[in-house]
């Protein structure tokens, strides 16, 4: 279970058509800058979330790059304005192939 | 009222006010949470579940929760039905005296004694994010509670045992737990606010750790700071310190997860 890669991912209830709304993720991720000795003196390899794009029935609404100085499990918030039901689609990129995608429908009324 | 009656009456007054006004402190609950040592964002960071990293790990807990473990195939849920309202209070009564092994036991320890008896699944190694995950989920359940340690002689020994390795001075540094947390709580350590080291909000996420972690490891932290050799990670010690802490903060308010520097 610790192993797997887990997010929480915040929408607000009650969403209106053409009203902005907050959403807020947290991914579950070390952030290793690849400069750390671990409790033995050798270097944690570097593991970081470099990229993250949100988007809304394919259209773009969020992208973030992220860098070494950003703590673990790293959090983002942002505005998207819905103007019809759609399919939010999360997803983080990082070193060595990492993907996490999640996705959420929403139906603003 | 001639002028010596009033100069009595006057140090009568002046000699009561002091009196009354130590009274008055020591009614006062002067013991504070750690959260209070805190800046704004951090303490913002705590109060807000959409931004509590910790959050991250009562997911973890909710699904552990309902997830068959052991032989015996059985969960939680099936024993306990519904978190919110089984355990609701349940870590504001520990550590508590367990009458099977006669010997006292914390909620991580009771997680595992459950799990041994009960789902015949064999136990986490200690700080397991398994173990911290169903602590945390399990603890989160009396958030807001009043800490209220069992008024169980049994315990007795064992708090008293706790309240004197918290006065006595460890390690190179020579340093007891009251110097800092009695004494000089609200003063600084370096950049850090001095805690009255209260333990309210264990498993907590520790920004210095970005992870969760138990209040074992925190002790842990204190004694290598004061240059001491920790206990080894099942020594008595530990559960004795925290005996002893809860009842140190006896009725203030369970804050697990909390988030602390």
């Amino acid at each position: 279970m610790a192993e797997r890669t887990r997010s929480l991912i915040h929408l607000p209830q009650g969403l209106l058509k053409g009203q902005p709304f907050e959403v807020r993720v947290t991914l579950g991720h070390p952030m290793e800058n690849g400069l750390r000795p671990d409790g033995f003196g050798n270097v944690v390899p570097r593991s970081l979330v470099t990229h993250f794009e949100c988007k809304l029935d394919e259209q773009k609404v969020c992208a973030v790059e992220l860098y070494p100085a950003i703590a673990a499990n790293p959090y983002l918030s942002f505005w998207v304005r819905a103007d019809a039901p759609g399919m939010l689609v999360f997803e983080w990129l990082g070193d060595r192939g990492f993907v996490h995608r999640e996705t959420r429908a929403i139906a603003p009324a | 009222m001639s002028a010596k009656t009033c100069c009595a009456a006057l140090l009568l007054a002046a000699a009561l006010v002091p009196a009354l006004a130590a009274s008055r402190t020591d009614a006062a609950d002067l013991r504070r949470s750690g959260l209070d040592f805190m800046t704004p964002a951090l303490q913002a960071l705590q109060r807000d579940d959409r931004l509590n990293p910790a959050m991250l790990w009562v997911q973890d807990g909710a699904a552990l929760w309902r997830t068959p473990a052991g032989t015996a195939a059985t969960s939680c849920a099936d024993c306990h039905g519904e978190a919110r309202q089984s355990m609701a209070g349940v870590a504001a009564h520990y550590p508590a005296w367990d009458a099977i092994s006669g010997q006292p036991i914390n909620l991580a320890g009771r997680i595992q004694r459950c799990r041994q008896r009960h789902q015949q699944a064999s136990t986490w190694p200690n700080e397991h994010a398994d173990l911290l995950a169903l602590d945390a989920y399990v603890a989160m359940q009396s958030r807001g509670l009043p800490l209220a340690p069992p008024d169980d002689a049994r315990l007795a020994p064992l708090r008293a045992q706790g309240q004197a390795l918290w006065q006595q001075r460890l390690g190179q540094l020579n340093l007891a737990c009251q110097h800092c947390h009695d004494q000089r709580a609200g003063q600084r350590l370096g950049g850090a606010a001095i805690p009255q080291g209260h333990a309210t909000g264990y498993p907590a996420y520790r920004l210095e750790w970005q992870g969760l972690g138990s209040l074992q490891r925190r002790l842990r932290g204190c004694l290598v700071g004061v240059r001491a050799q920790p206990f080894t990670s099942d020594a008595p010690e530990w559960l004795a310190l925290e005996a002893y802490l809860a009842l140190r903060a006896k009725g203030m308010a369970v804050e697990t997860p909390a988030v602390r520097p």
